[in-house]
């Protein structure tokens, strides 16, 4: 039985994970060529590996400034996120009856809102009542729009599993509800914290449209812009480079994801599934 | 000096006491988020409603009211028309072949065996990485001199190397592309939604139909599949969402080229309301993936009901 189960296992995920990751091995194959040699035939697999092509990309161009912006907005919006989401999910977790579950599936359903809905709207806003055109704040100001919906939901699911009898002896012993939820609620659900933090970054390291419709300059493009709109339009066609633009940031977030896994389905299904 | 600090001490004991009830501390609590989603995500879809009523440039601070004129030019617009038989000819298919994908990677990568971890990382790889990045790689392993798959299937001999395939350049091979990059980034996604779900199938179960002799495909099939129909009408209804309103993999792998045959409503709002900046006509294409947020936002009203009455 066992047998069975894990060569079915073998079968399926082996096949399927060489398909899904193959890309990636590619993409590595790619960037440790030397650049003349990529579009030569006889040297698809058998060629003499150099860094050369990452010491381009740090030396030669934006990206460690992309990195950067992408850095610089990745935190203040997860900072603004945790802010308005861990009171409102808490609160909503806690809100029983028709009421709160209504609510939390209306906030949950603006996140299914899209940016290519709203980037032209917004763009308006952006640029002539905030003044904001060509700066990472516009990024920051807009990217709260589906980042709070999805920390919300998140937070929902694992404020849920935190028992209430824990806070009711807070308050027997005099706490404040407000003082429960600071000094026990939030202490408790680090984990859970950490993991909304985690796949929030990722979120914003992952946006594009707005990126590309608010940013104009090089120099304060983020990450998912720069490098299709700079290596790629610039008058140099460095594969080899932009290959390796795409597994610095992939690789770590990979790890990140694989490592926070169960606890993302445990706070995403949390809010639905109970 | 005491009096006034006694009326401050009873004002905030006052404060406190509101504070306490249960009501007023949770729309204390929420009001924040909802007013930022309110200002950050029902302004600009009142607003985007509005501009598709006006002939809005981006030049011009204030459009006209130009009633349904808009949405009279872009129905008689071939290249729209085309762009929503695009959306939907990419988000079915490509959905189409997530679920049977990701059904059976659960499945296999449910149970605990050695390499797991390292399985589901590498499953786990399109999913995670920033998807404007890694499509730039398909644009490489796309490139009609030096596509990777060209040189598998030269060497399969599939194709001849004299004729190889121009995978962008064909409108036929570029649609297919596209939605071989849309299958490709989602079945992570969608096999993490299904583990969820086959997780949540209490043990008990399982117990039951092994009692009652149901093995393999039968138990499959009048057991786990379902027991499992919500949760992939979960996984579906996320990735119509996400691939329909997407608009990374088409602008950056053909941009609606060749000769528009992959223009998406996304794209083509893009290219309409920033490139040529005509905000009025771009907003009106948007608006037509709201018929399928609507849809989707029903189903999963419905999927929240049952879960509620179960």
């Amino acid at each position: 039985m066992a047998l069975r189960r894990n060569l079915f296992a073998y079968g399926i995920a082996v096949p399927f994970a060489i398909l899904l990751a193959f890309p990636f091995v590619w993409m590595l194959v790619t960037s440790l060529k030397p650049e003349a040699q990529v579009y030569d035939p006889t040297k698809t697999w058998r060629f003499h590996p150099t860094l050369a092509s990452y010491g381009f990309l740090f030396h030669h161009t934006d990206y460690v400034r992309w990195i950067e912006n992408s850095c610089f907005v990745g935190v203040i919006v997860v900072a603004i996120t945790l802010a308005v989401a861990m009171p409102a999910g808490y609160a909503l977790a806690r809100l029983s009856g028709r009421a709160g579950r209504a609510m939390g599936v209306g906030i949950f359903l603006t996140y299914l809102v899209p940016p290519t809905l709203l980037f032209l709207p917004l763009s308006r806003l952006i640029a002539q009542y905030l003044h904001l055109s060509d700066r990472l704040w516009a990024l920051v100001v807009v990217y709260p729009s589906f980042t709070i919906p999805f920390a919300i939901w998140l937070l929902m699911g694992f404020f849920k599993t935190i028992p209430q009898e824990l806070e009711d002896a807070a308050l027997v012993d005099g706490c404040s509800r407000i003082g429960s939820l600071v000094r026990i609620v939030f202490p408790i659900s680090v984990p859970g914290i950490l993991t909304v933090v985690i796949f929030t970054f990722s979120l914003v390291i992952n946006e594009f449209v707005y990126a590309i419709t608010f940013i104009s300059s090089a120099a304060n493009r983020t990450l998912p812009v720069g490098v299709p709109t700079d290596l790629i339009r610039g008058d140099l066609f460095n594969w080899p480079g932009i290959m390796g633009a795409i597994l610095i940031p992939s690789i770590p977030l990979a790890l990140v994801y694989n490592a926070f896994l169960n606890r993302f389905i445990a706070g995403f299904t949390g809010g639905a599934f109970r | 000096m005491a009096t006034v600090a006694a009326a401050r001490g009873s004002r905030s004991g006052r404060l406190r006491y509101v504070a306490e009830r249960r009501g007023v501390l949770a729309a204390l609590l929420i009001s924040p988020a909802v007013l930022f989603i309110a200002a950050l995500v029902g302004v600009p879809l009142v607003l985007a409603i509005y501009l598709s009523f006006t002939n809005a440039t981006a030049g011009s601070i204030t459009g006209k009211w130009v009633g349904l004129a808009n949405f009279r030019r872009i129905l008689h617009d071939p290249i729209f028309r085309g762009s929503l038989w695009h959306t939907a000819e990419m988000t079915l298919i490509s959905q189409a072949v997530v679920v049977v994908c990701a059904g059976l990677i659960a499945h296999a990568l449910v149970h605990k065996f050695r390499g797991r971890w390292l399985l589901r990382f590498l499953i786990l790889l399109p999913w995670a990485a920033p998807i404007s990045l890694t499509v730039i790689g398909f644009l490489w392993f796309f490139d009609p001199q030096a596509s990777i798959w060209n040189w598998f299937l030269v060497k399969a001999h599939i194709v001849s190397p004299l004729n190889k395939p121009n995978w962008l350049g064909t409108p036929h091979d570029a649609m297919a592309s596209i939605i071989a990059v849309q299958a490709w980034r989602t079945i992570p996604f969608a096999v993490v939604i299904f583990i969820a779900g086959i997780s949540s199938i209490p043990q008990e179960v399982n117990d039951a139909s092994a009692i009652d002799g149901a093995t393999g495909l039968r138990k499959f099939w009048h057991v786990s599949l379902p027991l499992q129909l919500p949760i992939a009408l979960v996984a579906v209804l996320f990735g119509i969402v996400f691939t329909a309103t997407d608009m990374v993999v088409p602008y950056i792998l053909t941009n609606g080229g060749p000769f528009n045959s992959t223009q998406m409503i996304t794209t083509y709002a893009f290219t309409t309301g920033i490139n040529a900046g005509n905000i009025g006509e771009g907003a009106a294409i948007s608006l037509f993936l709201l018929p399928v947020l609507a849809i989707v936002a029903i189903g999963m009203l419905f999927f929240a009901r049952r879960a509620e009455v179960t």
